[in-house]
């Protein structure tokens, strides 16, 4: 494959042209060209976006979210998309509201979308419709909470195996 | 004879799948990981592979302290190469304050960056092949990655937990001696790599153990989001610092080794090549190591000079600010990828405009390969997994966060 040159041609005129209205919103701060789609047909977008010849993100580089407690919609579904063939990134997000936390999976689309989307599911409680596997990767299934929502306490505890007090301890030696 | 009273009856034992589970704590695998697997025979019919036994919720600790705070958690992501991730958090912070720290800083980073992806596929040649029985080769590269833990000490006055990026430079300049230290060890660790060249390299045992084994072809490495030298076994010619340099990547000539079946003996060469590459870009590193400061000069992001902290009032109030509240990042998002020794080494940062970072998000590359793996090991052979994950080099601390 041909070596990948970063490309300097502003993406967002484009994409505005491609999307129109599914676009909510976009910015390009620091040059991170983002834009935020509709939580309807985000699926589409995405898989147009992997397949026209002018965007060609063929990688899902990351899904992430970030919780923005007491806005709304409260969360924000990150993902960072990267074009070998272009060599230019895109950072796409979408809303999600806190009474109805799941979005599109992406799984059909791109493979690593399963475990990055597990992960979010994990640590913020947002569900992927049409994920075949579900579960919690990094921590246990019988974890209660999801730890990276802001209201989830930094110091809380919930180990599976209890805790010994390190004062008490009934070491013989 | 008839079934003796009590036996499960006529279980044809090739008939049946067996289930594994191998690790969490596996004399093996190199790191805290469970492999649940279904088996013909030896054959491995289904993989789940579970991580997630290290996990320090990395990103919620970020979102405690203030953003230089955040370094040390760092060095503790990837231990292999840690200077690779403070590097990589602190561009990302720079880059969302939109500053650019002075060439000399520059350089160091490079320089630094670089002995740790020695490091990096130090570790991860040396055990792979310890695994397979070469455990002279395992020897003889821990021997070359104490060289480099020596220069971390001698730099940052940590062997591992080094802490040396702030945002805006690095915590001090070089010792008066550490070029002659870095050639030094380079020296050293070329004659290593000749020695594990005539042992491995066309060792037959280990390349029957390695060749056409754990094979990913182009398309699934790009699906899975796999990156780093596994992406560049299969042929897929993308490295961060050529396609989008930073740090002054672009002021060094180095090549990018690529391989073409994408399999274990491909990944393997690899690392292999990318080592001398790494040596390449230090030694030209050091012979144009520019002069000057190692940090930017913007008292809102440095700290001041101890001398200035001790005899006056505006240095006493600027280290208190500093430390008290933290640098003040404007409010936004950024997302800042570094060529990690294991792939793309992506930092996520949202800033609230506070000294606190709101989100710190890392994209970790032996995460996203550790999701592939599942797919690699089925139909290969139980034996395979070790060479396969091996070749990964999973770091618990990276892909468990």
């Amino acid at each position: 494959m041909e070596l990948t040159q970063g490309s300097r041609e502003p993406l967002l005129p484009r994409l505005q042209e491609a999307f129109g209205a599914r676009i909510l919103a976009s910015h390009s701060e620091c040059g991170d060209e983002t834009i935020v789609v509709e939580r309807d047909g985000m699926l589409e977008v995405f898989q147009q976006l992997r397949d026209r010849p002018e965007f060609a993100f063929n990688f899902l580089m990351d899904v992430t979210a970030a919780d923005y407690l007491g806005k709304t919609p409260r969360f924000e579904l990150v993902c960072h998309l990267y074009s070998l063939a272009h060599g230019h990134r895109l950072r796409v997000k979408v809303g999600v509201p806190e009474e109805d936390p799941i979005v599109s999976s992406l799984t059909p689309v791109w493979r690593s979308a399963n475990w990055l989307e597990r992960e979010v599911w994990d640590m913020f409680g947002i569900r992927f419709s049409g994920h075949p596997d579900l579960r919690r990767i990094l921590l246990y299934e019988e974890f209660v909470g999801h730890p990276l929502r802001k209201d989830y306490p930094v110091n809380k505890r919930q180990p599976l195996v209890p805790e010994r007090d390190p004062i008490k301890n009934d070491w013989k030696f | 004879m008839a079934n003796p009273a009590g036996l499960p009856q006529e279980v044809d034992p090739a008939e049946e799948t067996m289930e594994l589970q191998m690790g969490p704590s596996h004399p093996a695998s190199h790191g805290t990981v469970k492999f649940n697997l279904k088996l013909d025979g030896e054959v491995v019919t289904a993989c789940d592979v579970e991580v997630g036994y290290l996990h320090r919720a990395f990103e919620k600790m970020g979102e405690q302290g203030t953003w230089n705070q955040v370094v040390p958690y760092t060095d503790r992501l990837n231990y292999a190469s840690p200077f690779i991730n403070n590097v990589a958090y602190a561009l990302a912070v720079e880059k969302l304050l939109g500053i650019e720290v002075p060439p000399r800083c520059q350089y160091i980073r490079v320089i630094l960056s670089e002995l740790s992806r020695l490091a990096d596929h130090e570790t991860c040649l040396g055990m792979g092949a310890t695994e397979l029985g070469a455990m002279t080769v395992g020897f003889l590269l821990n021997e070359a990655r104490e060289l480099i833990y020596d220069i971390s000490e001698a730099v940052s006055g940590a062997r591992v937990t080094v802490s040396y990026t702030r945002v805006g430079g690095v915590t001090a300049d070089f010792p008066p001696d550490a070029g002659e230290r870095i050639r030094a060890a380079l020296a050293h660790t070329r004659g290593i790599m000749v020695d594990c060249d005539k042992l491995l390299t066309r060792n037959r045992i280990f390349v029957d153990r390695m060749q056409n084994v754990g094979v990913m072809s182009q398309e699934e490495a790009v699906s899975y989001g796999v990156t780093g030298p596994l992406l560049r076994a299969t042929g897929v010619n993308y490295d961060v610092r050529k396609a989008h340099p930073y740090s002054s990547y672009d002021h060094f000539d180095f090549e990018v080794p690529l391989g073409s079946k994408g399999d274990n003996y491909d990944r393997f060469l690899c690392r292999f090549a990318e080592m001398e590459q790494s040596m390449r870009i230090i030694e030209q590193a050091l012979e144009k190591l520019p002069d000057g400061p190692v940090r930017v000069s913007d008292p809102r992001i440095v700290l001041p000079e101890k001398r200035d902290v001790y005899g006056s009032i505006e240095g006493l109030m600027n280290h208190f600010k500093l430390i008290m509240e933290g640098v003040k990042v404007p409010r936004g998002e950024v997302y800042h990828a570094v060529e990690g020794a294991n792939g793309e080494l992506g930092f996520y940062i949202v800033s609230d405009g506070s000294g606190r970072p709101y989100r710190v998000r890392v994209r970790p590359p032996c995460f996203v390969a550790m999701g592939a793996l599942g797919h690699i090991l089925q139909g290969g052979m139980i034996s395979d997994i070790i060479p396969t994950f091996g070749m990964i080099n999973m770091i618990g601390g990276e892909c468990d966060r």
